[in-house]
């Protein structure tokens, strides 16, 4: 398979570049909400957009209601969600839930995934236990109980938590908090007694949860797979938004440096424009660089990913740690070259630093994948 | 040509591989006279060698996707990559190498004339003319084309006098194509691409050593050296039009900065598991180093193939390789910083045996050029700059 776009994914390209421009601006959506102190942090009027334009349910199977598109198209979504900096629930809902619920039963997925495709409710994924990403151990324990489960325990940096009416969560039903079996998935639905959210605002004015579960009772059929089959699931959630996190990046590493790259067009210093400036020409050249191969490693990652190819998890991490160095190095060249306005509040090129801050942490950080890298590799 | 044609060519290469590939030709090549040149002087290093050529020769596979009448295979894009692929298979080596095939064949694809093509491609397919590159002088290094070599008019010849640097196995070819000035009132209209016998009376060459102990490049100098305008029917000594070289010049770079970018696959490979295993257990820094060198080499790997998915369509933009070219470049320079931090006090030894005479230092070492020769990476920056970037007075 080539690595570019056939004719169908540029045509969803192009239509995802124009709506997320004008539907999903930085002045629309995310300073619009941020200046309310919106609690979701995004808009539902700009979700139910995004179903009519048959985005929320692009990953889920066709048999089931959805698109039945890879993770590629979902990419291309993610990309132009990045480099407008949109903030919605789509990394949570429509491809780590949406990806958890492709290895529901038919009850579970007829439960939840209408009102997934239709953008009625928006879900959440719990993984992370503390302050980084470490998803090798769970300690959060889904103990037997009756017909179903009593869930115990803590989940960290839940996006979107407090707005989701249902959360994937993954828990441990058998074995030692770092054991690789004996994890099981449940759809934790919002009104669950016994489940409490801490929802603070981020840097990105985005929101996540800390949120407890506290002796939550819930029914066999929350099981989302088999019960202590769920490392698999888990681990098929972990590459999409891994995948899907870097291409959001690549799209804000894309729209930092246009954004730099033209202001530097017109900035005039010493009565000449700065970006006549070698010092300036080639930090830019070497960022344009760096974005093209970022862009180009995305890409052939989500190929891998659809293609069920057993190099997809490596090409996925390195993916997420080359994204994470270019979209960071983007940034930081973008404030820098924009100076002292840079620092202002009212120039958009902040916001792109703060997203990737975000972003960076989300699913595991340059360090962490580049380490799994090795691992993976045998060293 | 169809999926089940392609795969019954597969079927049909390996068998002629496996038929005409001497065991000794499926090892990785160790030193310089493994590698066979071709030329007037040409010898053998031995029988195997020699065997291997000829059969690829008589095959059209010194150079597979080139015409037949022009001495390759005609070879579709398709065959060629599983030509390559079963080579790489059975680690083949190439049986001929040459600036012959790599640039001036090109150039003369695109720029030459039939009777050009016939001559001189066929005998750089058959591995009888051995070409060197003469581009860069002492005083034009990265401002290429200021250059001064200069060729006077004389009516059914040129006289041509000067100095070239950096023209490698100057001292071991036989032909050379040269840029010459024509026109000194014309900066870039100015040039001719000119091809003449670096047995011709008043060439001589000397050879530069280098910091890796090696002499791969040369000081060429022309005294007074008559080049005909014409070597026959159709056969001009200039390839494009006279004044117009640089034209040809510019696509050749291109090719030049494509093939040293490694985008074609031999620059994609990751050493962190290699060298751990081969050096034992290595600090945790560098361990860090290693995993992040990793991740930059695979990603890069994506890019090469992309570059070339879109090169083959027409999608790459037209200055993508200064990109590739940069990027590359300094990413294999890194590869060998950390192969010696690796490698510790055994990656310094000079002449070993053990080392293949110090190949470690000595290829860490050449790497420095990579960033310097056909374009500095500075040089690739200003081309981005102006051409990709737009940025104003680039």
């Amino acid at each position: 398979m080539p690595l570019y776009y056939d004719d169908d994914q540029t045509m969803l390209a192009e239509t995802a570049s124009q709506f997320m421009a004008e539907e999903g601006s930085i002045k629309n959506q995310l300073r619009h909400w941020r200046d309310r102190n919106c609690k979701d942090g995004f808009g539902h009027g700009l979700w139910q957009q995004f179903a009519e334009m048959g985005f929320t349910g692009m990953l889920v199977d066709e048999d089931d209601g959805g698109l039945g598109m890879g993770q590629v198209e979902a990419n291309i979504v993610l990309e132009e969600i990045g480099r407008n900096l949109t903030p919605s629930p789509f990394l949570s809902s429509s491809v780590l839930a949406a990806t958890a619920l492709k290895h529901g039963s038919n009850d579970v997925k007829g439960r939840w995934l209408p009102d997934l495709i239709s953008g009625e409710k928006v879900y959440a994924a719990a993984i992370d236990e503390g302050r980084k990403h470490r998803p090798e151990k769970i300690a959060c324990k889904a103990e037997k109980s009756g017909n179903g489960f009593k869930l115990t325990g803590k989940k960290d940096f839940v996006v979107y938590g407090a707005s989701a009416e249902m959360i994937v969560v993954a828990a441990r039903t058998s074995g030692d908090d770092s054991d690789a079996d004996g994890l099981t998935l449940f759809a934790v639905p919002q009104d669950a007694s016994g489940m409490s959210h801490d929802s603070v605002r981020l840097v990105d004015s985005s929101m996540a949860s800390h949120v407890t579960f506290d002796g939550v009772e819930l029914d066999g059929d929350a099981v989302i797979g088999e019960v202590d089959g769920g490392r698999e699931v888990l681990n098929a959630m972990l590459m999409a938004g891994r995948v899907g996190s870097a291409a959001e990046g690549v799209g804000v590493a894309r729209g930092a440096m246009d954004m730099t790259v033209d202001y530097i067009k017109q900035r005039k210093q010493f009565g000449k424009i700065i970006g006549e400036f070698q010092a300036l020409q080639h930090r830019a050249s070497h960022l344009y660089s760096e974005v093209e191969i970022a862009r180009a490693v995305t890409v052939k990652a989500a190929q891998l990913v659809d293609a069920g190819s057993e190099k997809a998890d490596l090409m996925t991490s390195v993916a997420k740690a080359k994204v994470a160095k270019v979209a960071g190095l983007a940034v930081r060249e973008g404030v820098q070259m924009h100076g002292g306005i840079g620092m202002t509040d009212e120039y958009d090129i902040g916001l792109y630093m703060k997203r990737d801050r975000a972003l960076q942490e989300f699913l595991g950080d340059q360090y962490y994948h580049a380490g799994r890298v090795a691992d993976l590799m045998g060293y | 040509m169809s999926a089940s044609d392609l795969e019954a060519f597969r079927a049909e290469t390996r068998d002629w591989l496996e038929a005409n590939c001497p065991p000794e030709m499926r090892k990785p090549v160790e030193s310089e006279d493994d590698v066979y040149w071709g030329g007037r002087n040409a010898t053998f290093k031995n029988d195997a060698q020699k065997a291997w050529f000829e059969a690829c020769r008589d095959k059209g596979y010194t150079v597979p996707a080139w015409p037949k009448e022009y001495g390759g295979a005609g070879l579709t894009p398709a065959q060629a990559k599983v030509l390559r692929e079963e080579m790489a298979t059975i680690g083949a080596r190439p049986p001929l190498s040459s600036f012959g095939i790599w640039m001036l064949g090109p150039a003369l694809l695109h720029f030459g004339t039939e009777g050009q093509k016939q001559r001189f491609l066929n005998e750089i397919a058959r591995g009888e003319i051995r070409w060197c590159q003469g581009y860069s002088e002492p005083g034009s290094g990265s401002d290429l084309v200021s250059l001064q070599t200069f060729g006077e008019d004389k009516g059914d010849h040129w006289v041509v006098n000067g100095q070239k640097i950096w023209t490698s196995y100057a001292d071991k070819a036989d032909w050379i194509f040269c840029l010459v000035r024509t026109d000194k009132s014309n900066k870039y209209q100015g040039i001719t691409f000119m091809l003449y016998d670096m047995a011709s009376e008043g060439v001589s060459t000397k050879p530069i050593l280098l910091i890796s102990g090696n002499s791969p490049f040369c000081e060429t100098f022309f005294d007074d050296v008559k080049v005909p305008k014409s070597y026959g029917e159709d056969v001009p000594a200039q390839v494009g039009e006279i004044n117009r070289g640089w034209d040809v010049a510019k696509y050749l770079l291109g090719h030049e900065r494509e093939m040293i970018s490694g985008a074609d696959g031999g620059n994609t490979g990751t050493i962190g598991a290699a060298l751990t295993r081969a050096n034992g257990e290595v600090d945790p820094v560098l361990r860090a180093e290693l995993a992040q060198f990793d991740v930059d080499a695979l990603a890069y790997g994506a890019m090469g193939e992309k570059f070339l998915d879109e090169i083959k369509v027409g999608k790459a933009h037209p200055a993508q390789p200064n990109m590739m070219k940069y990027a590359g470049t300094e990413l294999n320079k890194r590869r060998h910083e950390l192969m010696m931090a690796a490698g510790g006090s055994h990656a310094l030894e000079w002449e070993s045996e053990e080392t293949s005479g110090g190949k470690p230092s000595r290829n860490w070492l050449r790497t420095k050029a990579n960033s310097i020769e056909g374009g500095t990476s500075e040089v690739m920056l200003n081309v981005i700059s102006k051409r990709i970037l737009d940025l104003p007075g680039a």
